[in-house]
């Protein structure tokens, strides 16, 4: 569990973090999303102590970062950005050091050296230096050394930059396979990796939070709601015409082709007016080529909570 | 701090600087040892250890320069910033392990003395005792370069930095000749020093009342001691700055034969400045 309250990080003038609050269950994953220099690896350096917190507070399963850094690093992995190897160790040696570093019982280090090589896959490099790598390995490296001694809170800065499509699916098996016992935070900007994978997400613009929720409810907190999509061969007044039938329409935008009209429409709130659609169209014997129903997707709401820049983002 | 301290002198040893940084200390010292000890045939070994001071100037920057910057360079310091390991104990395994590397040619010297001995009379009790201030001197040198080490991301800046000033350590002897020694200069070179002070207070506190406030308070005693007794300015500049010729308690050993306790202290007390104030840098950089 980890509590952040008002949490401010200022580089001179410039304010990476502000007045930043939230809270973290046990037992989810968290995504955190925003842009480029939103302030996530900064947040995510004040959490694990790395850097101070200019104001703020920041409790890890209770214990103050700053007051009581050894107890609350303690129950923290974290994998940074780039991830902190020594290329000058063996994996092995590297993992063993990090196990001492983290306080490990020494009976326990071998065995939980061992059980984390396994988990991350790199059991047939623990021999190699870490140097030789590629960019796959050292990002799994990274995760292992987080992983280790399987702390409570395990924080992960994009874990899955420069894997490549089979090495992201096996580590966010990895990671769903983690939060069965861990509270898993993780930072991203792609966007259907955090759909897929966090149970919550956070929604970080300029240093500020801008949503948190779940993903659902994320997709159905934009205004605009679902729409419909029609596209026939007809010419665009006809369209236009049998539209005008359906009662529930609130409005409708065109879009002529060369080959038909495409139709994007908009129902009153909370009606279904697909079935409508299709037996207005079929009594008028004008043949509907495609219909399908457009959600807006979590690009939409994040790029409109970012990038709109509206105020009233904060009441979300 | 075990494990960073193993680490660490694993890493001297893997990468080489280790092996490269006692062969060199050995060479030289043995290259002073033939001339001296067994060509020349003086008894004691301290002379040729004096030898070794600029030595001490190249080596030991090899030892230090990478031991915080590279740290920062390849961001391995968030892998140690954020375990339940101290600051203290961070620096210290660090300083510890350079500490070790520097004890190796030192007990290798060791063996010097007796070598003099198997050939006739040695002075065992002034040539240990200079070995042992020579190492804590290389210690200083240790505290200098991994504090300047821990100022940068970059390891030459870090070694070219602590070149320059232990040379300047070295130098300082002769710098001091020049300079002047009557009362008005003194009291020139006191308000230097003041506002020197002044500035680093208020670099740390940026509290602009406090240290104008140290300044017109330290510039009005002067004034009034100066006034008063002018004498009290004299000698002051080279006294205060003679203190930072370090190796003077290693050259009283080894030329005039007296073990100055004193410097033991002041070389005990530099090392642990030093250790502190890098601990500060680090501290201070998750601040900023």
């Amino acid at each position: 569990m980890i509590e952040v309250k008002e949490l401010v990080k200022q580089y001179g003038t410039h304010t990476a973090v502000d007045h930043l609050s939230f809270t973290v269950e046990t037992g989810k994953i968290y995504g955190f999303l925003g842009p480029n220099g939103a302030g996530k690896s900064t947040t995510m350096n004040m959490m694990t102590g790395y850097l101070g917190a200019t104001k703020g507070e920041i409790l890890i399963e209770g214990y103050d970062i700053l007051k009581n850094p050894k107890k609350a690093k303690k129950h923290i992995g974290y994998l940074p950005e780039i991830p902190p190897l020594y290329v000058d160790m063996k994996v092995k040696e590297y993992l063993t050091f990090a196990a001492k570093l983290k306080g490990i019982p020494k009976k326990e280090v071998s065995h939980s050296v061992e059980e984390v090589m396994e988990k991350t896959g790199i059991l047939d490099v623990s021999h190699r230096l870490i140097r030789n790598l590629s960019k796959g390995f050292r990002q799994r490296v990274g995760l292992a050394q987080a992983i280790l001694g399987f702390p409570k809170i395990i924080i992960l800065d994009e874990p899955t930059v420069g894997l490549d499509p089979k090495q992201i699916i096996e580590i966010r098996e990895l990671i769903r396979d983690l939060s069965k016992e861990h509270t898993v935070i993780l930072s991203s900007h792609i966007l259907a990796e955090v759909r897929e994978l966090c149970d919550y997400i956070f929604i970080i613009s300029k240093g500020k939070m801008v949503a948190s929720d779940t993903p659902e409810n994320l997709e159905r907190l934009m205004q605009k709601g679902e729409s419909v999509e029609i596209f026939t061969t007809s010419q665009r007044a006809r369209v236009e015409d049998i539209l005008l039938e359906i009662e529930d329409v609130e409005s409708v935008s065109f879009e002529e082709r060369e080959d038909g009209t495409c139709a994007r429409i908009e129902a009153k709130e909370g009606k279904d007016i697909r079935e409508e659609i299709f037996f207005a169209f079929a009594g008028e014997r004008c043949p509907l080529l495609e219909l399908r129903m457009t959600k807006p997707t979590l690009e939409d709401v994040f790029l409109e909570l970012t990038e709109g820049g509206k105020d009233n983002g904060g009441d979300l | 701090m075990g494990a960073i301290y193993r680490r660490e002198l694993n890493s001297y040893f893997q990468s080489m600087t280790g092996y490269v940084f006692v062969a060199f200390m050995v060479v030289i010292a043995g290259i002073y040892f033939m001339a001296y000890n067994l060509n020349a045939g003086y008894p004691y070994f301290s002379y040729s250890l004096s030898g070794l001071l600029f030595v001490l100037i190249i080596a030991v920057p090899v030892l230090t320069m990478k031991s915080f910057a590279e740290e920062r360079k390849n961001r391995t310091d968030q892998l140690l910033l954020t375990s339940p390991v101290g600051l203290f104990s961070i620096v210290m395994g660090k300083y510890f392990a350079m500490m070790t590397v520097m004890a190796i040619p030192n007990l290798i010297y060791c063996l010097f003395p007796l070598i003099i001995k198997s050939q006739g009379t040695a002075y065992l009790r002034t040539d240990y005792l200079a070995i042992f201030a020579f190492f804590l001197l290389g210690c200083v040198y240790i505290g200098i370069g991994m504090f300047l080490s821990s100022l940068t991301e970059s390891q030459v800046i870090a070694a070219v930095s602590s070149i320059g000033v232990l040379l300047v350590l070295y130098l300082w002897d002769g710098i001091l000749s020049y300079i002047p020694e009557n009362a008005l200069s003194g009291l020139i070179g006191a308000i230097c020093l003041l506002t020197l002070a002044v500035l680093f207070v208020y670099k740390i506190t940026e509290s602009v009342l406090l240290s104008v406030g140290i300044e017109i308070v330290g510039l009005a005693s002067f004034a009034a001691v100066y006034l008063v007794k002018p004498a009290l300015f004299e000698h002051l500049l080279t006294n205060i700055l003679g203190k930072f010729v370090l190796y003077t308690t290693f050259t009283d050993i080894e030329s005039s034969h007296i073990f100055d306790l004193g410097g033991i202290l002041f070389y005990l007390s530099l090392i642990a400045v030093f250790l502190f104030l890098t601990i500060q840098v680090i501290q201070k950089r998750r601040w900023s």
